[in-house]
């Protein structure tokens, strides 16, 4: 009984949040890793375009609300989900003609491109203190728990609960639901596969009659839906606040280095590494332990690796032991 | 125009902006000379944080996100040299505690790194390298909490932190406000240690990697200083530092003082704050032309002509038998150090240190934007652009209002877009930075003052 009620408690408060915080930090690393791959920079505006998607999501979910539409026990934010792809997609095609073709052209430096995005990341930053401002958003609705911790205390009779939220196993589903058609449109269509091979062999692909700006604008718009999704569940999941996104870059980042820049199996495994990681990191063992180890063993304190405000110092330390032993990431990336 | 005549030209525009700020309350100045003094004082410090990026980017090419984290070192630094130790922090063991866990630390990266580099490469070396780094982690956890549980025991609403090394002692140590000089090479130092690092492990691999290392660790480095409070009281803030200048109240109760201050024209309490400010200013120039100098004098030197060679190409470099990573790694720590003590020399301004306050929007890119606005590789550019810059940095917001007040003055008072515009104003620096950043690579990508 004791090794259950220690595994309800790993469970709750360890193995889901992480999974569902590491199918976000996927998703996102996704993004940074497919505009690694094709356009062939790191993407400094990436956290703010996830704030960008899911300011619109926002602005229309409140317009859904104001109107009576709903998703029953679903967040209404989902029906709004395709309106805020939309919405961010234009922005980035727009950002992509208006910036960075002109640098593609020129074949600038990848560091130029770096800097440029820095911008860009500047201006998108003031585009969504300007329409939403600076505070915390929160607009989540629906059923709140799929599982609520008395429930599951009642169902099975065990002295510790498990509260499984609406938020976290939709994470988890959609993610899935978009990685699985993600993947499937960069292996079975046509223009996933010429996206492959553009990323794979620049010249090869121009030589055989791929249209560069074509492979360009479909990127960004897949970019585009995985950014705003992945900002969307973030945001469904804690809370939306500009500031935050612009910090999730880090652990965006590590994932995507972890797995191997340009690789996106790699950005998968890579977010799913680094959120395990900080998660376990920053929790405090104390419980779990006190069940699992025979008495006179268990802890006084609270077995706690690092403090929770350390948690950028986990992904950051993932990245160094990376880029230390094995700089192309676990999946073979690109990059050295 | 010829790069000797703009040159000066450009520099004099600036210094017509300051004066205008100091003379006129027309339009968007206040017409007061303790503002613009002020400003004047932030944009010497911006100025000699634009060297060091300048170092980095102009001289080497590399893409250093993290100047924040540099800057808050050098406010650590202020605040380890210029506080008195606190009374007991020391002689009740916490402090030494603390020391010995900080070195035990080192001592077991110190042995795990022996270990990869000594032992033959096999499952031996990689098990022994996690029984170092894991054992190592516990005991010096153990050593290291209890320490800090002794010194943050120190009456937590004043004390709480080891204090510093101001000989002064607890109640005279604002008499040692000179030794906040010292921070200043010691903030320097501070932040070419966190280079060394940082370095050693990102660069020889692709530029991207340096910058996202940077940029983590300037986070991290914001994030101990807010939540270690034994070191510098974390968000509690460290306030009242000792200062190398004379204080204002001090100023105002010399009878000699006011009187002279009286012979401008000036009241004893306008006279005195601007008197301290003058002050700051001597020394923050000094500082700057001694860097200046020291930049330049490299830069025309056959290091310079090499950094700027391996720049420019790499494997060209490589092939006359330079080491590009050795020089990259080198180039970094110096230009990091120079981000450094322009933080120590911040923070004694402020006379307080206040992680919170460290957003890399205005650490980091904001000085970037100076850098390439001003015109990279130049070192006068990079002063140029720090000027320019943090005046407009400044000015925006009173820009921005004058500038929505003309636009919508067609308008009702209650008109949804007036309000709305007039409510934004203060999210346009993100917005203008972002811009003039974009205008100046994409039209402009030398500069104002270019490379020669």
């Amino acid at each position: 009984m004791d090794f259950l009620n220690g595994l309800v408690v790993l469970a709750n408060f360890v193995l889901i949040p992480a999974t569902s915080y590491g199918a976000q930090l996927a998703l996102g690393a996704l993004g940074v890793t497919l505009i690694y791959g094709i356009l062939r920079f790191s993407n400094f505006a990436h956290g703010d375009t996830m704030a960008f998607g899911t300011t619109m999501t926002i602005l229309i979910t409140w317009w859904f609300q104001s109107m009576g539409i709903s998703f029953g026990p679903l967040p209404t934010a989902l029906l709004a989900l395709p309106f805020g792809i939309l919405a961010t997609g234009l922005l980035l095609v727009g950002t992509d003609r208006a910036v960075y073709r002109f640098y593609r052209r020129k074949k600038a430096a990848p560091v130029i491109l770096v800097i440029v995005s820095v911008g860009v990341m500047f201006i998108m930053n003031g585009i969504v203190r300007f329409i939403i401002g600076v505070g915390d958003q929160n607009f989540s609705d629906g059923e709140r728990f799929i599982i609520s911790a008395r429930d599951f205390k009642e169902m099975t009779g065990l002295a510790e609960g498990l509260a499984v939220r609406t938020t976290q196993v939709l994470t988890i589903v959609v993610a899935v639901i978009v990685v699985a058609a993600l993947f499937w449109f960069l292996n079975k269509t046509r223009t996933g596969k010429s996206m492959r091979a553009f990323s794979d062999n620049e010249d090869l692909a121009l030589l055989s009659g791929i249209n560069p700006e074509r492979v360009v604008m479909v990127t960004w718009l897949i970019v585009a839906s995985l950014a705003t999704v992945a900002g969307v569940l973030y945001g469904l999941d804690k809370s939306f606040k500009p500031f935050t996104y612009f910090q999730l870059l880090l652990p965006i980042f590590a994932s995507a280095v972890v797995g191997g820049l340009g690789n996106p199996l790699g950005a998968i495994a890579g977010g799913f590494v680094v959120a395990f990681s900080e998660v376990t990191v920053t929790y405090a063992w104390k419980k779990v332990l006190g069940y699992w180890l025979p008495e006179s063993l268990a802890p006084d304190g609270l077995v706690q690796l690092m403090s929770t405000d350390y948690k950028f110092a986990v992904s950051f330390a993932i990245l160094i032991i990376v880029l230390l032993f094995k700089p192309t990431g676990l999946f073979k990336g690109q990059s050295v | 125009m010829s790069q000797s005549m703009r040159t000066p030209l450009l520099f004099g525009f600036v210094a017509v902006l300051f004066l205008l700020e100091g003379t006129t309350s027309a339009w968007i100045f206040s017409g007061s000379w303790n503002t613009a003094l002020g400003i004047l004082n932030m944009a010497l410090i911006s100025a000699i944080m634009a060297l060091g990026v300048n170092l980095q980017w102009g001289y080497a090419g590399l893409f250093n996100v993290g100047i924040m984290g540099f800057v808050a070192l050098g406010g650590l630094a202020t605040v380890l040299v210029s506080l008195p130790p606190t009374p007991g922090a020391w002689t009740a063991g916490g402090g030494p505690r603390i020391l010995l866990a900080l070195v035990l630390g080192a001592a077991t990266v110190v042995a795990a790194v022996l270990v990869q580099s000594r032992m033959p490469k096999g499952r031996a070396r990689a098990l022994s390298t996690l029984v170092i780094l894991v054992g190592g982690f516990f005991v010096y956890r153990w050593v290291f909490d209890g320490g800090v549980g002794v010194v943050e025991a120190i009456k937590p609403a004043n004390f709480g932190n080891i204090g510093g090394i101001n000989p002064g002692g607890p109640d005279g140590f604002r008499d040692w406000g000179i030794i906040t000089l010292l921070a200043w090479p010691l903030g320097g130092a501070l932040a070419a240690g966190a280079a060394w690092v940082i370095g050693k492990t990102a660069l020889g691999l692709r530029s991207d990697y340096l910058a996202i290392a940077t940029l983590g660790i300037a986070e991290i480095i914001i994030s101990v200083l807010k939540n270690e409070d034994w070191l510098a009281r974390g968000v509690k803030n460290v306030i009242g530092l000792p200062r190398p200048v004379p204080y204002e109240i001090d100023l105002q109760n010399s009878a000699s003082f006011v009187e002279r201050a009286a012979s401008f024209g000036l009241d004893a309490t306008t006279g005195s704050t601007i008197y301290v400010k003058l002050a700051y200013m001597v020394l923050f120039t000094l500082v700057l032309l001694a860097l200046l100098w020291l930049a330049e004098r490299a830069l025309k030197s056959p290091w310079g002509r090499m950094m700027r060679a391996i720049r420019d190409n790499e494997t060209a470099a490589e092939a006359m038998g330079k080491d590009v990573t050795a020089r990259h790694l080198q180039i970094f720590i110096l230009g990091s150090a120079i981000c450094g003590i322009a933080g120590a020399m911040m923070t004694t301004l402020d006379s307080q240190l206040t992680p919170g306050a460290y957003q890399p929007l205005r650490f980091t890119f904001l000085i970037w934007v100076m850098v390439i606005i001003g015109g990279s590789g130049n070192n006068f550019g990079s002063i140029l652009g720090a000027f320019l810059i943090w005046w407009l940095w400044v000015q925006v917001e009173p820009l921005g209002l004058w500038l929505t007040q003309i636009l919508t003055s067609g308008l009702a008072d209650d008109n949804w877009f007036r309000v709305a515009m007039q409510d934004s104003a203060a999210h346009m620096r993100l917005f203008t930075m972002g811009l003039a950043l974009l205008l100046v690579l994409r039209f402009s990508p030398r500069g104002l003052i270019p490379e020669k």
